[in-house]
């Protein structure tokens, strides 16, 4: 019983993590070009990719 | 136009269909940037756009040229177009809600798998109040897609989907506040949350679908933010956007040009192409006071306009206008989903109502009546069938993506499956709707080289179709030098220091004028003819829409000589010189001998008709009236995307259907244990996820469908 005062915390703390995560990649713009996203990793040259 | 000093800039979006592979990508955000007046270039694949940030003073034809030195053709895309905006910003929040129930889901259910496995006492208390701490803000914040709708739906005295969701939801959680306060065995706040995050998935996965569809709808768009070089009372020109022209102004038509409006010719002579605008297949020539009309091309030479209407008073305003009375019709429309939930909703509360009131009577207290008729309501809420329709139509609308044809809502697919008659407008379906070399096989294998070199360099529509002929047949161009364009009459170039020239014949040909002649040293070597071809696969397209049942014929704008030689080839009977208000007639004729119409055309001719039919497509080159009128548009020369979409449309349908049948089939096991009492949190939890998983599964299956 007493694991549970730390570890019900930890528990939430990281799906928490885990809901910032996602509203910060939301946020971002992540979301906004997922073919673009794939596709990106073949282009040669990242250098201009400073937003 | 503020201060050019300010190193202020503008931000600007362009639509480039035509990017297709990570190589595009590099190519546009690298080659864009070395333009001096272009700072930043950001590629949005999935919408095919292109976001520059650019010099205040850059002109729209100087940001195009920019496009075409790499090799593509950018259309900018105007304010026209917020609307769209607005829609995924409302996917976005969608996804928000997604993301948002999915972590309470998680969290609950690892709460809620303590319970199930035998937590009691003050451990479960604990546990089930921090379930409603992470239930309660979740259900406030997620549920209000559904609160809001079921609100307005309730409003008006009617009941949809959302209704038998906001009460179910809001009894349930009431119900496990109190269980929870009163330290009861059972909580249903992750039946609650999980019943959200699924039916949120299902709204979600519907708004994508749309989102998608026009994104590369507007990459087509062409005259959105589109205009024309105007010239000043002083002599010099200014490009000035469509919506800012006004009657009176000078335009100067650059040949390959659309009309921005409509206009007098004040100088130059020049052929123009009305095939958007009537369907006529023969360009028209023009001269000085002649009227023009708005979405016309200018195919020959560039001519002087006088503009006398523009934007919402040209002609095709009146076409516009009849489109949107042709639109109504369509929104009577009731989707799949809502005629289900007209039929499902009422039973869901009369159950849950008759539970409650069987277990009164039987004398079970009305806490014990209450918990039962909860659980029913959290068994047959629409969970499944909430997930059936969307998922099957997104997969459905994915695997069509890839043959090419973008289907712009789920409802489109729903009212493709049900068409039994197609009318089919000719120029620019039927047929390619541009010019094609006819007679390239009699022109001697050497000068052909000779005639790409020429060609390749000039904006004309015919060279442009004789330089896509020329390179599909893999010529090389021969080296030339000293190339030069004479507006109105052709290309001319030195060729082994001879004069070689490629324009139009010395004399006239016979035909509707669509010919180039190529001369050397004066001396004709050979000519070609152009006309509008068939599609390649036209004919096997008709046969295979009869074998799917659905009766064939054309509607058409354009003279009866013309058509007939198609309506021949096709074995298709026809209708002639149509105008648009006829092909209204003929589809609500159609209509009211209880026909199913499918409205394929192109024209801003085929709006009104596009919007009217129960169903309509318009291939990727259509008029932009005709690609916003259309249901879905398929892309590239082949028609047989047109079958394709509809057997898919089919295939989609009985999808659906089974899902229906499995969701419905799932009710008939698992209401009975509800109503006898046996359906705990866990029972509730299994028999929802499972029954999602197996809709969503059944709905991949639509994948490997197309063939």
């Amino acid at each position: 019983m007493n694991g549970l005062i730390f570890l019900i915390p930890i528990a939430l703390g990281l799906g928490l993590l885990g809901l910032a995560a996602f509203f910060w990649s939301l946020r971002k713009g992540q979301f906004d070009d997922l073919d673009g996203a794939a596709l990106r990793i073949f282009v040669e040259d990242e250098e201009e990719e400073t937003r | 136009m503020s201060a050019a000093a300010a190193p202020l800039l503008v931000e600007r979006d362009f639509a480039v269909p035509a990017m297709r592979c990570a190589g595009c990508i590099a190519k546009l955000e690298q080659g864009l940037v070395r333009d001096h007046r272009i700072t930043a270039a950001r590629v949005n694949f999935t919408e095919k756009r292109v976001h520059l940030s650019c010099a205040p003073d850059t002109e729209t034809p100087d940001l195009i040229g920019a496009f075409s030195l790499l090799g593509f053709e950018a259309h900018p895309i105007g304010d026209a177009n917020e609307g769209a905006e607005a829609e995924a910003a409302t996917s976005r929040e969608l996804l928000l809600a997604v993301g948002v129930s999915g972590f309470a889901m998680m969290n609950i259910m690892l709460l809620s798998v303590s319970v199930w496995s035998g937590a009691a006492g003050a451990t479960r208390d604990l546990f089930h109040w921090l379930s409603a701490l992470i239930a309660l803000p979740t259900v406030a914040y997620a549920g209000r897609p559904f609160f809001r709708s079921a609100w307005g739906a309730l409003r008006r005295g009617q009941t949809n989907m959302d209704v038998p969701i906001a009460i179910g939801v809001s009894i349930t959680t009431a119900l496990s506040l109190y269980e929870t306060a009163t330290s009861g065995p059972h909580a249903y706040f992750d039946g609650v949350v999980m019943l959200i995050f699924f039916l949120l998935c299902g709204r979600w996965l519907d708004s994508v679908m749309r989102d998608r569809a026009r994104g590369g709808v507007t990459a087509l768009l062409r005259n959105m933010g589109s205009g024309a070089m105007v010239m000043e009372t002083n002599g010099a020109n200014r490009w000035v956007n469509a919506s800012a022209l006004e009657p009176a102004m000078v335009m100067l038509v650059a040949m390959g040009e659309r009309l921005a409006a409509d206009g007098i010719v004040i100088g130059g002579t020049s052929q123009i192409d009305l095939s958007l605008l009537t369907g006529e297949s023969a360009p028209q020539r023009v001269g000085v006071d002649d009227r023009v009309h708005a979405g016309t091309l200018n195919l020959d030479a560039p001519v002087r306009v006088k503009i006398t209407a523009a934007g919402a008073d040209t002609a095709i305003a009146d076409i516009a206008r009849l489109m949107g009375e042709a639109a109504q019709g369509k929104s009577r429309y009731v989707r799949i989903a809502d005629r289900a939930a007209r039929l499902y909703a009422p039973a869901v509360h009369a159950l849950a109502l008759l539970a409650f009131a069987g277990w009164m009577i039987a004398g079970a207290g009305w806490h014990q009546s209450m918990l039962i008729a909860v659980a029913v309501l959290i068994i047959t809420c629409p969970c499944a069938l909430g997930l059936a329709v969307p998922a099957a139509q997104i997969v459905a609308a994915g695997a069509l993506m890839r043959v090419g044809v973008l289907i712009k809502d789920g409802s489109a697919l729903e009212r493709l499956a049900e068409v039994d008659r197609a009318l089919i407008d000719k120029t620019g379906t039927l047929t390619l709707g541009r010019p094609v070399a006819t007679n390239l096989d009699d022109v001697e294998p050497t000068v052909r080289p000779l005639l790409l070199a020429l060609s390749q360099a000039s904006r004309h529509p015919l060279s442009a179709a004789l330089t896509r002929d020329l390179a599909a047949m893999g010529v090389n161009a021969e080296p030339v030098e000293a190339l030069a364009e004479t507006p109105g009459f052709g290309m001319e170039a030195t060729w082994r220091a001879r004069r070689v020239t490629l324009g139009r014949p010395a004399t006239s040909t016979g035909d509707n004028g669509l010919a180039t002649q190529l001369s050397i040293d004066g001396d004709p070597v050979a000519t070609i003819h152009f006309s509008d071809q068939l599609r390649p696969d036209a004919r096997a397209t008709i046969d295979a829409l009869r074998a799917e049942g659905i009766a064939p014929t054309i509607l058409s704008g354009d003279r009866a000589e013309a058509v007939a030689p198609v309506a021949r080839t096709l074995g298709l009977t026809a209708q002639t010189a149509m105008s648009p208000q006829d092909k209204l007639a003929a589809i609500a004729r159609q209509a009211g001998a209880g026909h199913k119409v499918l409205m394929i055309g192109d024209g801003l001719n085929d709006g009104p008709a596009l919007a009217a039919g129960h169903a309509s497509m318009a291939p990727g080159s259509a008029s932009d009236a005709g690609k916003n009128a259309a249901d879905c548009i398929f892309l590239g020369d082949q028609m047989m995307p047109v079958v394709q979409a509809v057997r898919m449309a089919r295939r989609t349908q009985a999808i659906v259907r089974q899902n229906f049948t499995l969701a419905i089939g799932y009710n008939f096991i698992a209401v009975p244990l509800a109503f006898l009492g046996y359906v705990t949190p866990l029972v509730a939890a299994i028999a929802m996820s499972g029954s999602s998983l197996i809709v969503v599964g059944n709905a991949l299956r639509l994948k490997r469908a197309i063939r």
